[in-house]
């Protein structure tokens, strides 16, 4: 399985040397990569439809529980042959789709990332793991919207769902650690075994909640819907792997494969279904007002991710079960609607459909897709969507919550009108009715574009025509990883004439009649976008907006671009710090007995060091206080000769002659000193310095009457002729004991001379130009 | 700032003062001395000649920019840290000749450390300074 | 002599935040090396200080016979103040490129400094 995943990394770095080849001829071997994949987990649903799992394990980071832990069970089973298969699909569609574009080895090369990714999130079984895949598509799809790079829209519509998944990617991260630390183990399979400790554990809230907003935000959930729509700006086929089958599924995944160790809770299924609640019946009406194609399919599919999250949230077996048809049947048809939205994008140059119409007669074959895939979205009888809608009923009439059996049906049945419809307007409204003149000439694409489409729709019936295909994977197995529960109630095409069979039909009538009475046209994008203010997108726009403001302003507050006030800022703050603490350290004890007394000598050059100090704070005259500056090095050497320490005179006497040469063989062109703050801000700054002193004072007294132990000094001491066959201690320290220390220090000499060197060197070149 | 009297001084102050410096390098481990304090004093040293002098002579008498001091010494004080490495002892282990050597005492790699570090200082300290100074010149000119 | 020092090292650091407030760049390059000397000061005199007992052991022993001087503070110093030295150099290297520049030695002219000067 690391395999699976590996390859299409790899074939993402081979697009890097071998780009230029796929624009050729060879592009023909692209589809051939996820096809051969999509065979190898063929070959693999015996097995797992026996109830098997499959199990790898290969360490990778043991000490911190990342491992490359994976597990095929039927869940990723069912999601690595949707990947692969629409997959192969997009990759045949999108070689002809993108033929000629500049970026077309780019292209796929997000591609194979996307899909290597999203194949690690679902066959992870390692939460760590998964996260890291998890991030890995959020990247790829912010490549793969921004692909148009030089628009703006483009790059916005990127960046937008860049931050919300991001945002989510933050959020689950730090519910996986929680769930990881309450439970000690990173893998899935462990984590069910731990379930018990997990329900009972006082953070099990948080962490539904942290997983939950990363689910909702990759999965469109209101109200982080808004990435979705504006993500519609990537190429066709990317809206249809990425933005309907695959990856926004991936919060749908992410909420089932969490269902056996979080599920079960009434938190877990109140969130989850009124949160998909929501979402499904929002969008569904937000369809309608639509007359871009691909936005009519964005809003019909958060609407549909909504369906399957209010599922995930009923929980019962009947909601499993329709939730894992109904995920199969819409990646099917709504791929299919997005890949034949691409052909008319590709053909007419417009996705308006209060234009489009009677385009059937010009591309049949094309038309026979999008009607199958907009059948089968209606849930008319003998579609795949049929049956998915009949176990959505099914689902709401045997909730638990038997009150609410009612309120639930009723949400189910207003979204499934408005999905009809929506259907309807995507796969139906572009190809009956007259042709318009301005259409006369548009022909059929290559038959490399129309074939994908039309095998996905075909798929979609012949399933629905004979669902005992998919059944065992699907209703057994499937739904067993989510809720561990048997199921062996086989799907059927008819369940008989009972209430969910009214309701179904019922629900198609009334679609078709919201369609036939609603007329596509501007004025309702108008009607819709007059309540823009109120949506999540702009309320959260709004947030990111003010925020911005707010740190500017607490920017301009703070920094007004003043060194000193900076400095000023930094030792107030430090200062107040240091004498709170002093306060509460207790009082300083000195130990009269401990003090050298001092010589006339010491107390002379005392004196000296004090006046220099005074002059050199006071002067107006640099060179003043540049000897005034070599006096107190001069005095500070002196203490080093009376207080025993001969090296330190001599280097403190050497450097402070040559730092002297240095200052005056720059200084001395430099004009004298001006005085340029006024006389309160002298006394002010006067006030800030000498309480720092005095604060460091108090702080070196207290450190000096603390007893210090000398362990280390004694060492070096007794070991210097010992071990290092020196007598100078100091001398031995630096070229023997830490001696790397030293060598180090020099390395950082050399590199201040070079820079000096080059300082000097850059302003020399442009005078000798001149 | 020519003054006869500093040139003729430092005709043998030069000298004198390099030789003293490379006493204090030698006599470093056993009294108070060493790389630092020796490579400081040769660069005043120097400072001083090109004081009396100007830095153009000093520089003539150099022969080489300074800079190419710095890699020199780095050099050394680098194969005397990894020389123990070839006696597969670990990095910085003092090595020693058995016997004494008459006026120097005992030779060791921390001796040669200790030179690699006097050449460095001297390398910096001449080029900051020398740079500088060639530079005014420049500008006047 | 330590509660002088105390006291000293105190003025170094005082004098020093005081002329890292000004507006001049030489007076802030002097403040940091004001400041540097404080912190040597107050090194020395924590390690402790012992008169006319250098860290050196006497001719004919092998180890020290008496008190002596903490050899590690004075070990750290002496880095210090070389390094020091570095940083002064190429601090007054830059201030002299920055007064070539702008022709000021005030800090607040570099904030906006003229298109050309760049």
């Amino acid at each position: 399985m690391l395999l699976t995943v590996l390859s299409g990394l790899f074939f993402s770095c081979l697009t890097i040397p071998f780009g230029k080849m796929l624009k050729t001829k060879w592009s023909i071997l692209l589809p051939i990569v996820p096809l051969l994949l999509f065979a190898f987990f063929l070959t693999q649903i015996p097995l797992i439809s026996s109830g098997n799992s499959l199990y790898q394990h290969i360490n990778w980071i043991s000490s911190l529980g990342v491992n490359f832990d994976f597990k095929l069970d039927g869940l990723s089973l069912l999601f690595s042959l949707l990947i692969t298969g629409i997959g192969t699909a997009i990759f045949v569609y999108a070689r002809s789709y993108l033929k000629g574009h500049r970026y077309y080895d780019r292209f796929f090369g997000y591609l194979f990332l996307f899909m290597a990714a999203m194949l690690g999130v679902v066959l992870s079984n390692n939460i760590l793991l998964l996260f890291i895949f998890w991030e890995l598509t959020s990247i790829s799809s912010f490549f793969l919207i921004g692909f148009n790079n030089d628009n703006a829209e483009s790059r916005k519509s990127a960046i937008t769902s860049f931050c919300i998944t991001g945002l989510g990617g933050f959020f689950l991260l730090a519910g996986l650690i929680l769930l990881g630390n309450i439970a000690d183990t990173f893998v899935i399979s462990e984590l069910i075994q731990a379930k018990d400790l997990i329900l009972n554990h006082q953070l099990y809230p948080v962490a539904v909640i942290f997983l939950c907003i990363g689910a909702f935000t990759k999965s469109a959930q209101f109200p982080f819907h808004f990435w979705l729509p504006g993500a519609m700006k990537a190429p066709t086929p990317v809206s249809a792997y990425l933005h309907s089958a695959t990856m926004v599924k991936a919060g749908i995944y992410l909420l089932a494969r969490f269902t056996p160790i979080l599920g079960g809770t009434p938190l877990w299924n109140n969130t989850l279904m009124i949160v998909g609640g929501i979402t499904m019946l929002y969008a569904a009406i937000h369809s309608l007002f639509r007359i871009d194609l691909k936005g009519i399919l964005a809003y019909s599919t958060i609407s549909v991710l909504g369906v399957l999250t209010f599922l995930l949230g009923i929980g019962t077996k009947e909601a499993v079960t329709a939730a894992s048809v109904f995920l199969l049947a819409h990646a099917l048809y709504k791929a299919t609607l997005f890949l034949v939205t691409g052909i008319i994008d590709h053909e007419t140059g417009t996705r308006d459909i209060s234009l489009l119409s009677g385009l059937g007669k010009v591309m049949f074959p094309v038309a026979i897709a999008g009607s199958l895939a907009a059948l089968s979205s209606a849930g008319v009888p003998l579609t795949f969507g049929f049956i998915g809608k009949d176990l959505i009923y099914e689902a709401t009439l045997h909730t638990p919550q038997i009150n609410f059996k009612w309120v639930l049906t009723g949400l189910a049945i207003a979204t499934n009108v408005g999905l009809v419809a929506a259907g309807f307007m995507a796969g139906f409204k572009p190809f009956f009715g007259k042709l318009p003149q301005q259409f006369a000439g548009v022909h059929l694409p290559y038959t490399s574009m129309w074939i994908p489409p039309l095998v996905l729709g075909v798929l979609g019936v012949i399933f629905g025509c004979a669902p005992g295909i998919t059944g065992h994977l699907l209703t057994e197995q499937v739904a067993k990883n989510i809720i561990h529960h048997e199921i062996t109630a086989p799907l059927k095409i008819y369940h008989g004439f009972n209430q969910v069979l009214i309701l179904s039909l019922s629900t198609l009538a009334v679609g078709t009649l919201v369609y036939l009475m609603n007329k596509a046209s501007s004025r309702k994008l108008a009607f819709i976008a007059r309540f823009k203010a109120l949506s999540p997108e702009q309320i959260i726009i709004g947030c990111g907006e003010d925020l911005l403001k707010i740190s500017a302003w607490a920017t301009s507050l703070s920094h007004n671009g003043y060194l000193r006030s900076y400095h000023l800022k930094i030792i107030l703050f430090a200062e107040a710090l240091l004498a709170y603490k002093l306060w509460h350290s207790g009082s300083i004890s000195i130990d009269l007995n401990m003090l050298t007394q001092p010589g006339l000598y010491e107390i002379a050059v005392a004196l000296v060091f004090v006046g220099a100090l005074g002059i050199m704070v006071s002067t107006s005259s640099r060179l003043t206080a540049v000897v005034s500056m070599s006096i107190i090095g001069y005095c500070t050497c002196l203490i080093f000769v009376f207080y025993s320490a001969p090296d330190l005179a001599m280097t403190q006497f050497t450097i402070d002659t040559l730092s002297t040469v240095l200052f005056v063989l720059v200084l001395y062109r430099l004009p004298s000193f001006i005085n340029l703050a006024s006389r309160k801000i002298l006394y002010r700054d006067a006030a800030v310095s000498i309480g720092f002193g005095l604060i460091l004072s108090l702080i070196a007294l207290k450190v000096w009457s603390e007893p210090i132990t000398k362990d280390i000094s004694h060492f070096y001491g007794e070991n210097a002729y010992l071990l290092a066959k020196g007598k100078n201690v100091v001398n031995v320290i630096l070229v023997d004991f830490r001696g790397i220390d030293t060598m180090f220090e020099t390395v950082v000499l050399s590199i201040a001379a070079l820079g000096v060197y080059s300082l000097i060197r850059l302003r020399l070149k442009p005078t000798e130009k001149e | 700032m020519r003054s006869p009297i500093l040139q003729a001084a430092t005709k043998y102050l030069l000298p004198i003062l390099l030789l003293f410096s490379f006493f204090l390098l030698l006599r470093g481990h056993y009294y108070p001395g060493g790389g630092f304090v020796g490579g400081l004093v040769a660069s005043i040293a120097f400072v001083l000649h090109s004081f009396a002098n100007g830095t153009e002579s000093t520089m003539k008498l150099l022969k080489h920019k300074p800079l190419s001091l710095i890699p020199i010494g780095l050099g050394i004080s680098a194969t005397s840290v990894s020389l123990p490495l070839l006696f597969g002892l670990p990095p910085m282990t003092g090595l020693w000749f058995d016997e004494p050597i008459p006026v120097i005492g005992m030779i060791g790699s921390s001796l040669f450390f200790d030179l690699g570090v006097y050449l460095v200082v001297i390398g910096v300290v001449l080029t900051i300074l020398f740079t500088i100074a060639l530079d005014n010149l420049s500008d006047k000119t | 002599m330590e509660l002088i020092l105390i006291i000293l090292l105190g003025m170094l650091y005082a004098a020093g935040v005081y002329l890292i407030l000004r507006r001049s760049m030489v007076k802030l390059l002097l403040g940091i090396m004001l400041l540097g000397g404080g912190t040597n000061i107050l090194i020395f005199l924590l390690g402790g200080i012992v008169k006319g007992k250098p860290p050196v052991i006497a001719e004919e022993a092998k180890l020290f016979q008496d008190v002596f001087a903490d050899p590690i503070p004075q070990a750290l110093i002496l880095t210090a103040i070389v390094i020091s030295f570095a940083l002064t150099a190429f601090a007054i290297v830059l201030l002299k490129r920055v007064y070539a520049l702008v022709n000021s030695d005030d800090l607040d002219d570099l904030n906006t400094p003229e298109e050309e000067d760049i």
